[in-house]
């Protein structure tokens, strides 16, 4: 219930790191001399990495799994977040080899047996030495890309996943506490890659929509914020996030059979997202996107703060709308970490819009920082004066702005 | 919009808006100099330029003073304060007040804030022009661009942009009148822009775009939409009547009346501080008016209490308009015709050391208040060569009748810089 996962505990690292590092390139096999390999052994409980550091350049782990499960290996930048590269679906007793071009800095390892979850064994990995330059062309620079986009989305929703069952056994076992607690936190995994969940259809309205939504479209409302509102549970007098509607029209708190209605519906709808990220279906409609994808993605997260959180219209009743608000720029600073070097490599024009975007986040990041932490929790929405949304909004224009800029950009 | 004006395009290749914000400081207004030309390659400007009305006016943007201020008053104002926002260096100050200026000047001659403008630039891009003066003619917008005190020394006495030696010794935050009930919020600022056109979306075109080329750099404090002049600033135009009626602006400063401009609303070139010479000082003042209070005042009384009749704009000591008034004209009682405590005998120059300004007010109507009573009055725009010019006057009118129909709610004052050089921008001399 409350076991650290790892994106949680380290979300609040400065994400500029990132930039550091660049995009893994995509190197063949055959370039890879055995001297330079490395071996990762995943147990059920451990990741043993044959050695903590490595000279920068092209790296190879070669990942032999000896747990019970289908297990993965990832290496991710320091932020714990993003990731640099990752190996998945080997089968028990199978090795398999993840190859990746490093640069100087520090890194995580894990392994994730059972692909679900925050993983096990992670450790610190330092690479030293000279930057490098990514080889490989373009075309396949670009797919590298796509392919950690993906395995960011993945490793989210699999952290979800037990999040959700967690979160859950709580609300469904009354533990209301506890519970709200995890709340916040948990939508984390959800709020970082949004856009993907809603190009799914009737998917984001069932798992997120709220009461006035639902109501809206004349759906069943079910989801986070059904759960929310049994756990905040409104005064009788209080009105819904229209501000119009009483919060107790047609609503009751749920009973305990239909608390366990909604958490499993939440739990299986959460599966089905999961299921969906890890379909061949979910990677070729990456694929067809491109990098234009990812970056459209930076940006669709960054409007989802603007038009949603920012009003404090998501979180109504728990008023936890500065963690989603959070979670939505990591994942938008995420995306744009995988395509800032092709914005920055058109041309002089393109290296200054990454870097004034770089700057915009890093200034975001730091007035978020004033109310708190996804790892620490922030301040309830309610407690923000004006001038603190206004000033938000403004450094939200501030980087909105030449983030819509970055996929006609990173296109040229 | 002629068809002379076709050579921007070759003369500058480089004028899209994405490559204008990668420009060094310095650089950026060089397509300046291009801003009273108009055909662009993309098409999209000389599609609103093909719109244009003959009819419609187009003012230059660059010139010895900026367009605005003696420019016959236009029927539609937006006005907007901007704060810069925190961090912002002396870089993104000069940087933004070139961009504006590159973008006014294009605007200002009904064309799209870029070449690119608003459809014709990547699909994949949000377009740089916001694309609702399409198809509409220049419709006479002007820009005109202010310095607040605060740009050269911020409240807590920072010396942010290092211009705190620039600031001039009459620009600071005006003092209290009797009467004010100011709301902090939407006052002063460190920049303003007042964009005046024909058609009030040209107008808010205008504003919107140059709000959205600050974000980052500047933010809006405040803003408000005007109509309906209330003054007149050229000969040729009839004196027009603000919301209580009444024709004002009878006395103003014409735009022909350049002894009177040189004396009273440009600062001069002996003037402190040398780089404002050419420029002016600008007050905005919003002020309320009860309106449902003052409509059910006698017509006498509301005539009393301006000083001129309602129906010419005559003053009550007789005449035609431009009569001028006789103060010391009495009744067969006795009384003064004029009252001591009218509106026109306490504005007077007579009455305040000569002292005159030009008027370049609007009305405005923001809806109604919770009372549900029209939340209207007039958005008082003036300029002048010193701020004590308005100081004097305002400070004559404690007395004023008028007073108890109007509160004044908003406030605020500008230095004007002379207008842009020919390749150069608004704001230039600060940065010498």
């Amino acid at each position: 219930m409350t076991r650290p996962r790892l994106t949680k505990a380290h979300a609040a690292l400065a994400l500029a790191a990132v930039g550091a590092v660049a995009l893994s390139g995509c190197v063949a096999k055959s370039d890879v001399t055995s001297a330079d390999a490395l071996t990762v052994t995943s147990t059920d409980s451990s990741c043993d990495v044959s050695a903590a550091s490595a000279k920068s350049g092209t790296l190879t782990f070669a990942v032999s799994n000896e747990s019970s499960q289908v297990s993965e290996f990832y290496l991710l930048a320091e932020d714990g977040l993003r990731i640099i590269g990752e190996v998945e679906n080997i089968a028990p007793g199978a090795q398999r080899t993840l190859t990746v071009v490093a640069q100087p800095g520090e890194y995580k390892t894990l392994c994730k047996p059972g692909m679900v979850g925050d993983g096990v064994g992670r450790a610190d990995f330092s690479v030293t030495g000279g930057a490098v330059t990514a080889t490989g062309d373009d075309a396949a620079q670009k797919q590298k890309a796509v392919d950690l986009y993906a395995a960011f989305v993945k490793d989210q929703v699999e952290q979800l996943v037990p999040a959700v069952d967690a979160f859950t056994t709580a609300y469904e076992s009354g533990r209301d506490d506890d519970a709200r607690a995890q709340f916040p936190t948990v939508r984390a995994f959800y709020e970082r890659i949004e856009p993907v969940a809603e190009s799914l259809g009737d998917l984001d309205p069932r798992i997120d929509y709220r009461e006035v939504d639902a109501v809206a479209e004349g759906l069943d409302w079910t989801g986070f914020h059904r759960i929310e509102k049994d756990l905040w549970v409104p005064r009788k007098d209080a009105l819904n996030a229209d501000g119009e509607t009483p919060a107790w029209q047609d609503w009751a708190p749920s009973t305990t059979a239909e608390r366990s209605t909604y958490g499993d519906k939440l739990v299986a709808d959460v599966g089905e997202l999961n299921d969906y990220v890890h379909s061949e279906k979910f990677q070729q409609a990456l694929d067809a996107q491109g990098v234009a994808g990812i970056s459209n993605g930076a940006i669709a997260l960054l409007d989802e703060v603007a038009t949603g959180k920012i009003s404090g219209e998501e979180d109504w009743w728990s008023g936890t709308d500065l963690s989603d608000f959070a979670a939505n720029v990591e994942g938008s600073k995420m995306a744009f970490s995988l395509v800032k070097d092709f914005a920055a490599a058109t041309g002089s024009d393109g290296a200054t819009l990454a870097k004034d975007i770089s700057r915009r986040y890093d200034d975001l990041d730091a007035a978020l920082a004033a109310h708190g932490s996804l790892q620490k929790g922030f301040v309830a929405y309610k407690t923000l004066t004006q001038d603190d949304k206004r000033d938000l909004t403004d450094l939200i224009n501030a980087l909105a702005e030449p983030l819509s800029r970055l996929t006609s950009t990173v296109l040229q | 919009m002629s068809t002379e004006e076709s050579t921007e395009a070759a003369a500058s290749p480089s004028l899209s808006r994405r490559s204008l914000f990668g420009l060094a400081a310095g650089v950026g207004a060089a397509g300046l100099a291009l801003g009273a030309g108009a055909g662009s390659a993309a098409g999209v400007a000389v599609a609103r330029a093909r719109a244009a009305e003959a009819a419609s006016p187009v003012y230059p943007f660059a010139g010895e003073h900026q367009a605005g201020i003696t420019t016959p008053m236009q029927d539609h104002l937006h006005f907007a304060a901007f704060d810069m926002m925190a961090g912002t260096t002396r870089d993104d100050l000069q940087s933004l007040l070139q961009d504006w200026s590159y973008a006014a000047a294009r605007m200002t001659q009904g064309l799209d804030v870029s070449v690119t403008g608003a459809v014709g630039g990547s699909p994949e891009a949000p377009p740089d022009d916001t694309g609702e003066a399409l198809g509409l003619p220049a419709s006479g917008l002007t820009v005109t661009f202010g310095f607040g005190p605060t740009l050269f020394t911020a409240e807590d006495g920072a010396d942010r942009y290092g211009l705190a030696s620039l600031l001039p010794s009459g620009l600071a935050k005006l003092p209290a009148f009797l009467g004010d009930d100011l709301v902090p919020e939407a006052s002063n600022g460190d920049l303003c822009i007042q964009a005046c056109a024909d058609d009030p979306q040209v107008a808010i075109h205008a504003i919107r775009n140059l709000s959205r080329i600050a974000f980052g750099r500047a933010r809006l404090r405040w803003s408000q939409l005007g109509f309906g002049q209330t003054s007149k600033t050229s000969a040729a135009q009839t004196t027009p009547r603000n919301l209580f009626g009444f024709k004002d602006g009878t006395a103003n400063i014409l735009s022909d009346d350049t002894a009177a401009l040189d004396d009273h609303v440009w600062v001069g070139a002996g003037d402190e501080p040398a780089w404002l010479a050419g420029g002016s000082y600008l007050v905005a003042r919003k002020v309320a008016m009860l309106i449902e209070t003052w409509d059910r005042v006698r017509l006498s009384e509301q005539q009393r209490i301006i000083g001129r009749d309602k129906s010419e704009g005559a003053p009550l000591s007789g005449g035609q308009e431009t009569t001028a008034p006789d103060f010391r004209k009495e009744d067969a009682a006795g009384a003064p015709t004029i009252d001591r405590a009218s509106h026109v005998r306490l504005a007077h120059p007579d009455l305040n050391g000569g002292v005159r300004i030009l008027r370049r007010g609007y009305n405005y109507v923001d809806g109604n208040t919770g009372l549900g009573r029209l939340d209207a009055g007039l958005f008082f725009l003036s300029y002048q060569r010193s701020p004590d010019q308005f100081v004097t006057l305002q400070r004559a009118l404690s007395t004023d009748l008028m007073n108890e129909y109007v509160r004044h709610i908003a406030s605020g004052i500008w230095a004007i810089p002379r207008g842009a050089k020919a390749g150069s921008y608004v704001g230039a001399e600060l940065f010498t």
